[in-house]
């Protein structure tokens, strides 16, 4: 019987360890899994690697990592929103490595990892400095750049609702980046606002299906 | 000769924008314009973050944190409207769905190359978010800035010195006191501030400049 559904975060975080990549989902605090980064935070793992659209949001989650100083690198679009000065200063007193994705290129590099993708050449960024150094190939007389995929140990995820087979739905924009990373990352975990009986999602509307989610732990109303 | 606001500039880029088509408006200034769109017109909103169909700012009390813009302030969604996820969003942006992006800048040269992500004063952690992408992969990419820095320096120029967002991208600029086209000759002025003296605007800007024949005068209502 397949049943993905965990009860506490120990479970959840199985195989965590210092130094590990997640992916963490959201955009701003929309769709952000600011309890598995919490856990993480009590768990005292430190040196991480963070791949999300923003280095943290408002006072939860990743913001509190980054604070702890257990965050070593962030690859990110855009690290600075509300409440991040502490980005600004552990930047500029060289405590954190920013690495910069343009943002279209940050979620297709992670596709490409879920797809079985080797590469991909996109127009973004070329003749900008985030294309130094990398391949330049012109197709049809105009130039792109290629760009790898981009994978990492676990994926944190937040979702509306999942059954035990991992099935997930969203809600409205908070969906962002999480069926992408779903598919890219190693280990995929999710927290959701609430189990489901397996059928009784629309197989119609399961944004992410459950081939993508290996542990899923409800936290309601997060 | 008042230049034009910022509520100003913005209801006059919403005069261009055609009825049935699908619009990213940049974060900040470029927002605004979504107030201005003529009632007879129907637009459809892109945010980046995965949204077609975006409606206004919710009443008070009415806020949902799972539904935001890609400024990250709350909106709502119109009858129509869909979600969808980050990937397909920028696949969106690259695929020349959008038949405009309207962008602010730092600098446009007279070529089109946009610098709008990044100066050289390095106070402040890099940070380029969808800017790239909707530069390249927008049919049309619209400018809203003010023609000049706060302290007077041209922002359209010969060649940008602030790192690109794009190269060759931008079709249209709009400011506070023109309507400038980039086309293969250079810039083209297409309307300017009622009252401005072409050799005032010439002097504001650090390229050179072509008036059209036909450039008509720049006006908006008060707003």
């Amino acid at each position: 019987m397949i049943d993905k559904r965990v009860r506490d975060f120990d479970t959840a975080l199985a195989g965590m360890a210092d130094g590990a990549t997640i992916m963490s989902s959201g955009f701003g605090a929309a769709g952000a899994p600011h309890d598995l980064l919490e856990a993480v935070l009590e768990r005292d793992w430190r040196e991480l690697v963070i791949i999300s659209n923003n280095a943290g949001e408002g006072d939860r989650g990743l913001i509190r990592l980054i604070q702890e100083r257990r965050v070593a690198k962030v690859i990110c679009s855009f690290p600075t929103s509300s409440n991040s000065e502490i980005i600004k200063d552990l930047y500029f007193a060289n405590l954190i490595e920013l690495e910069i994705v343009p943002q279209g290129t940050l979620s297709e590099r992670m596709r490409a990892a879920g797809s079985g993708i080797g590469g991909f050449y996109t127009r973004t960024s070329v003749n900008t400095p985030l294309s130094e150094g990398k391949e330049i190939r012109t197709f049809q007389g105009v130039d792109y750049v290629l760009e790898l995929p981009l994978t990492a140990d676990f994926a944190f995820i937040k979702a509306k609702q999942s059954d035990r087979w991992g099935n997930l739905v969203y809600n409205k924009s908070a969906r962002n980046f999480g069926p992408t990373m779903a598919m890219a990352a190693e280990t995929t975990i999710v927290q959701v606002d609430e189990f489901v009986e397996l059928g009784t999602l629309d197989p119609e509307r399961i944004i992410t299906p459950g081939v993508y989610v290996d542990r899923v732990i409800e936290v309601p109303g997060a | 000769m008042k230049k034009l606001t910022r509520p100003q500039i913005a209801w006059r880029i919403a005069q261009d924008i055609p009825d049935g088509a699908y619009v990213n408006l940049g974060i900040g200034a470029p927002e605004l314009i979504a107030n201005y769109m003529p009632e007879d017109r129907e637009v459809v909103i892109h945010s980046e973050n995965g949204i077609l169909g975006m409606g206004p700012s919710p009443a008070e009390g009415e806020e949902d944190p799972d539904l935001i813009n890609a400024g990250k302030k709350p909106v709502t969604l119109l009858p129509g409207g869909s979600y969808f996820h980050h990937t397909d969003s920028f696949a969106m942006i690259r695929g020349q769905h959008l038949d405009i992006a309207v962008l602010g800048a730092f600098q446009v040269s007279r070529d089109g190359d946009l610098a709008n992500w990044a100066t050289l004063d390095n106070s402040r952690p890099p940070g380029v978010g969808g800017a790239m992408d909707l530069a390249v992969g927008a049919k049309k990419v619209f400018v809203m800035t003010d023609h000049c820095t706060r302290d007077g320096q041209p922002k359209l120029l010969e060649a940008c010195t602030y790192p690109l967002t794009g190269k060759a991208v931008v079709d249209r600029i709009y400011t506070d006191v023109a309507v400038i086209d980039v086309t293969g000759g250079g810039f083209v002025v297409r309307e300017i501030l009622a009252g401005l003296p072409a050799d005032q605007l010439n002097a504001m800007t650090g390229a050179d400049l072509t008036i059209a024949d036909d450039c008509a005068a720049l006006t908006a209502p008060a707003l």
